[in-house]
């Protein structure tokens, strides 16, 4: 099969789910049926890229001699099988969802959800800069209609901060920074071993590093942090999908892929080049989890957990160490499965018992068993204890700072989790162990089947991906090597 | 056959607008215009294939030899403008139908047809000529047929913005005269490329210079160049919707023409921009414009005015990569001019519809439409999108384009201005966004009969070609580069 089915499949997608407006199941069924094939098609390409190949397709000539281009490389296939995988559970999660609190304009969500996931698919895949470019927006832009679903003056306000800080971003930093790499060197694509080494000054590198870092504001690098809060008006589902799956891990991922293909590991570890970006980097991470200490709003908090998780993901790429990125690509892997199973119970929790205050959540455990078991495993797993999959990531990231001698960056490390403990155990906690308010029902009440299922499909998956390093180093370490 | 397309380009509009006058009947005119707007189309496509490859089609006119007869001269960068003018003209004649009939009293509806080709003619012919003199006598076939259509605006306050038009118009076609009276009193000549034989021979003597700053200036009133603006707003919010449209897409694309076919083929870059810090003086002009025309746009009500000032804004990107003297500048600016036109050809279109179902254009008037007439909507995001320059629209062709130009240059400041109006167009564009898809419809009176199908053809055409262009640009980009080159290699 053509490598280009993994970006050009959920375009099809979307318009099937278009024609099929009308007919609900239909529609839905359509959208699962594409996600699984995706999903399948993208694992179906696991023992190539594994055995070293990097099978390429290149479309036509875009702006002169820059290509539109797709390759897969290891990095890639990992991000490309968390988007597809996920999509296929969040498709699940949001045909329950979004029928369970009657919202509007269904056909419209799922089409704009098979495009941002095309979007996803196609930064995944990019052979170059520029095809980076054009999907990331793409991305931005059929997320924006999902941000604002509900179409009134919060969502107004949530979109334009969301819209205004990605476009703002992209236009403004990573769109210059590509084409000054572009200038200087004479190419974008991305090589194993960097482009920039002999090309460019140090001085001039380490701008172009801090360019590259805020000018992907799917990152969430402090300050351009706001509009991953600001999209929590959206529904769940797309909390989800920001959070877990396509927009905020296409902007680590191609952090982590501009740092390994562009820069190159050797280049970019010499002199003080990722220098700032690491402590921008660790200042988001401890600062954003301390912010969410704050928060009461359940959604809330997990967003800034989410700045934070993204944090040692961009740390990871700035110790530019092969064991630091490597923890870095797991860790998109991992923080995947652990922040989607968040977010799936915090909106079976709002489905279920219309709650989205952490205290408001007193003795709800007894009522939702299942959704806040899934809560506790998940919040483990980003925790990073064992043996859940998270501990993977964490261990290998902490590996990395060892190995660049950043002995801070490793304590940074640890105050996070401590800190990650402090926001996030307190919530199954709660539920739990605390009495329920008086008069509250007594009995089973959790959200409908298509809800619950998917969160205990991924609670069940931050397990898995405890014992299943293996394979992931295999893939990982082919790059590894060179 | 072939050999006579450079005289049928004028003629046929030529011609058309006469026989409307003849016509009379509203349907009859409009059946004329579309008709001769269409073949016109067909002409500049035939000339552009000619052309594409580098060659240069030469034509006497009336079989009078150049430099003594009117010499009609194609080159890459002519072929390009014609298709713009003529293509934008041929894609809105559909529109027109009843933008024209809702806006235009009935008994002038016709004059309003035969104005507008002759309009069409007057920029066809600036932009196919090889004569600067004929150049001259075009420029104000077009400006008078411009005021005039301008002030059939439905509201009165069009007859003083064609007012203002008409007296800052008058001022710059008098000063590109003098230019041209300057020139032939030094050479004796007004054939272009004879023009630029014979001027090296007097470098350095006052009088060329003063005619080069004449043209210049003259030149940058017509295009509207900051600071030399002041007539544009009022003229295209007041003017009939589809004169909007058509004005904005082709007008000033030809007065930059005018600008860039005096200073690089009469001139020639080595002399004119020595001396004169001609360059650098374009250049501040430009980013100023580019700022100043976003920022202003930031706070209009009227949104024909915040596409006005935004045109003020694109005028700056457009003169920016003809002031670098690179290939690379100049086929940026060759491609802005296609793809500016295009985006706000699909903008000022999509307003038109909204003009022609609500009665405004105020941003009031705009409430909630995104929802009643999804279509147009969806027409005028695509249009937005393209002017704030996001891929796989053709405003991302050029920015992108334009970007490399400035930063080959090593011109860091002129990046960092052409990203921080890219970055206020994001404002002003969203707020007109926001206002179509999230506020309540107003309670004003709207037509309550459907937007009809020719008005929506014409809208949705341009918006396609916004996503076309942007996502294959090769065959344009292609042309941009050869007539860049032309430009750049001395006389074409």
């Amino acid at each position: 099969m053509s490598l280009l089915w993994l970006p050009f499949l959920p375009l099809a997608g979307a318009l099937l789910v278009v024609m099929a407006g009308r007919l609900p199941n239909l529609r839905e069924a359509l959208s699962l049926v594409t996600a699984a094939v995706l999903a399948a098609l993208t694992f179906s390409w696991y023992p190539a890229v594994t055995a070293g190949e990097t099978p390429t397709v290149v479309l036509f000539d875009f702006l002169g001699s820059a290509q539109l281009a797709f390759s897969l490389e290891p990095l890639g296939l990992l991000f490309a099988s968390v988007a597809s995988g996920l999509w296929f559970v969040t498709t699940l999660y949001a045909a329950g969802y979004m029928r369970g609190n009657n919202e509007a304009h269904q056909t419209r969500f799922f089409t704009c959800f098979a495009i941002a996931i095309c979007g996803a698919m196609g930064v995944a895949l990019a052979d170059n800069l520029l095809t980076l470019f054009l999907f990331y927006e793409l991305l931005t832009l059929s997320t924006y209609p999902l941000v604002t679903h509900k179409g009134n003056a919060a969502a107004r306000r949530g979109g334009r901060i969301y819209l205004g800080i990605l476009l703002g971003t992209s236009i403004g930093l990573l769109l210059p920074a590509i084409v000054l790499t572009w200038v200087l060197t004479g190419t974008m694509r991305f090589e194993p071993g960097g482009i920039l080494d002999g090309q460019v000054s140090q001085g001039m590198a380490t701008l172009l590093y801090l360019m590259f870092a805020f000018g992907v504001g799917k990152a969430a690098l402090m300050p351009f942090h706001k509009w991953l809060p600001a999209a929590m008006v959206a529904p769940t589902p797309v909390s989800a999908l920001l959070h877990a799956v396509a927009v905020v891990k296409a902007g680590v991922f191609s952090i982590l892929k501009i740092t390994v293909y562009i820069f190159g590991l050797d280049f970019a570890a010499q002199g003080d080049i990722t220098r700032p970006v690491m402590w921008v980097a660790a200042f988001t991470l401890i600062a954003a989890s301390l912010i969410a200490l704050t928060r009461d709003n359940l959604k809330e908090r997990l967003a800034y957990s989410t700045v934070s998780q993204l944090a040692y993901i961009t740390l990871g790429a700035a110790l530019a160490t092969s064991m630091s990125v490597m923890g870095g690509a797991m860790h998109i892997l991992m923080h995947a499965f652990g922040k989607i199973t968040l977010f799936f119970c915090a909106g079976a929790i709002y489905t279920a018992a219309h709650k989205t205050l952490v205290s408001e959540l007193d003795g709800l455990g007894r009522a939702m068993p299942f959704t806040f078991g899934a809560f506790l495993i998940a919040s483990l797993s980003i925790i990073g204890l064992p043996p859940l999959g998270g501990s993977w990531s964490k261990w290998y990231l902490m590996l990395g700072a060892l190995d660049a001698e950043q002995a801070i960056m490793m304590a940074v490390f640890m105050i996070s989790s401590l800190l990650n403990i402090a926001y996030l155990l307190p919530i199954p906690a709660r539920a739990f162990l605390f009495k329920p308010p008086a008069g509250s029902p007594i009995g089973l009440r959790e959200a409908p089947l298509a809800s619950v299922v998917p969160l205990c499909l991924t609670a069940t998956g931050c397990f898995c991906l405890f014992f299943l390093p293996g394979p992931l180093m295999a893939l990982l370490s082919p790059w590894n090597d060179s | 056959m072939t050999a006579q397309l450079p005289a049928l380009q004028i003629l046929l509009p030529m011609l058309a607008s006469a026989l409307c006058v003849l016509l009379r009947s509203p349907a009859g005119a409009w059946l004329c215009f579309t008709l001769a707007t269409w073949a016109s189309f067909a002409v500049s496509v035939l000339l552009v294939l000619a052309t594409r490859s580098g060659a240069i089609l030469s034509y006497e006119m009336g079989g009078w030899e150049p430099p003594f007869g009117i010499e009609l001269r194609i080159d890459a960068l002519n072929a390009f403008v014609l298709l713009i003018v003529s293509g934008m003209a041929a894609v809105m004649a559909p529109f027109a139908r009843s933008s024209v009939l809702a806006e235009i009293e009935q008994t002038r509806v016709y004059l309003f047809y035969a104005l507008v080709l002759l309009c069409l003619t007057g920029l066809l012919g600036i932009s196919i000529t090889g004569d600067a003199f004929n150049l001259f006598v075009f420029l104000e076939i077009s400006s008078l047929s411009s005021y005039a259509i301008i002030a059939m605006g439905p509201n009165r306050r069009a007859l003083l913005a064609a007012f203002q038009y008409l007296i800052m118009g008058t001022v710059g076609g008098t000063f590109i005269l003098i230019g041209i009276g300057l020139m032939y009193m030094l050479t004796g000549t007004l054939n272009m490329a004879d023009l630029a034989e014979r001027l090296p021979a007097m470098a350095d003597s006052r009088t060329e210079k003063a005619a080069l700053g004449f043209i210049v200036v003259g030149a940058s009133i017509k295009l509207a160049l900051f600071p030399l603006h002041a007539w544009l707003p009022n003229a295209y919010a007041y003017a009939p919707s589809l004169v909007s449209a058509l004005l904005a897409a082709t007008a000033t694309k030809v007065a930059a023409y005018v600008l860039i076919r005096f200073i690089y083929t009469v001139f020639l870059p080595e002399r004119a921009f020595d001396g004169l810090m001609l360059s650098e003086l374009m250049m501040a002009l430009a980013a100023i414009a580019m700022i100043a025309g976003s920022v202003v746009a930031i706070f209009q009500h009227n949104v024909k005015l915040l596409l006005a000032w935004s045109s003020i804004a694109q005028i700056g990107y457009i003169v920016l990569g003809a002031a670098l003297v690179t290939t690379a500048g100049l086929a940026a600016t060759t491609l802005h001019l296609l793809n500016h036109a295009v985006a706000k050809g699909c903008l000022f279109l999509a307003l038109g519809v909204i003009v022609w179902k609500t009665g405004g254009a105020r941003l009031s008037d705009l409430a909630g439409l995104g929802r009643t007439l999804p279509w147009v909507g969806a027409a005028f995001v695509i249009g937005a999108l393209s002017l704030i320059g996001v891929p796989f629209t053709g405003g991302f062709i050029t920015k992108w384009y334009l970007l490399v130009a400035v930063a080959e240059q090593e011109l860091w400041l002129l990046a960092g201005a052409v990203v921080l109006s890219s970055l206020l167009s994001i404002i002003y564009m969203g707020r007109v966004i926001e206002t179509l898809y999230f506020r309540a419809p107003s309670q004003g009176t709207t037509r309550s009969e459907p937007v009809p199908v020719l008005m929506l053809t014409s809208v949705w055409l341009l918006a396609l070609l916004n996503v076309a262009i942007g996502s294959y640009s090769e065959p344009f980009a292609a042309i941009a580069r050869t007539a860049a080159g032309q430009l750049l290699g001395g006389t074409p």
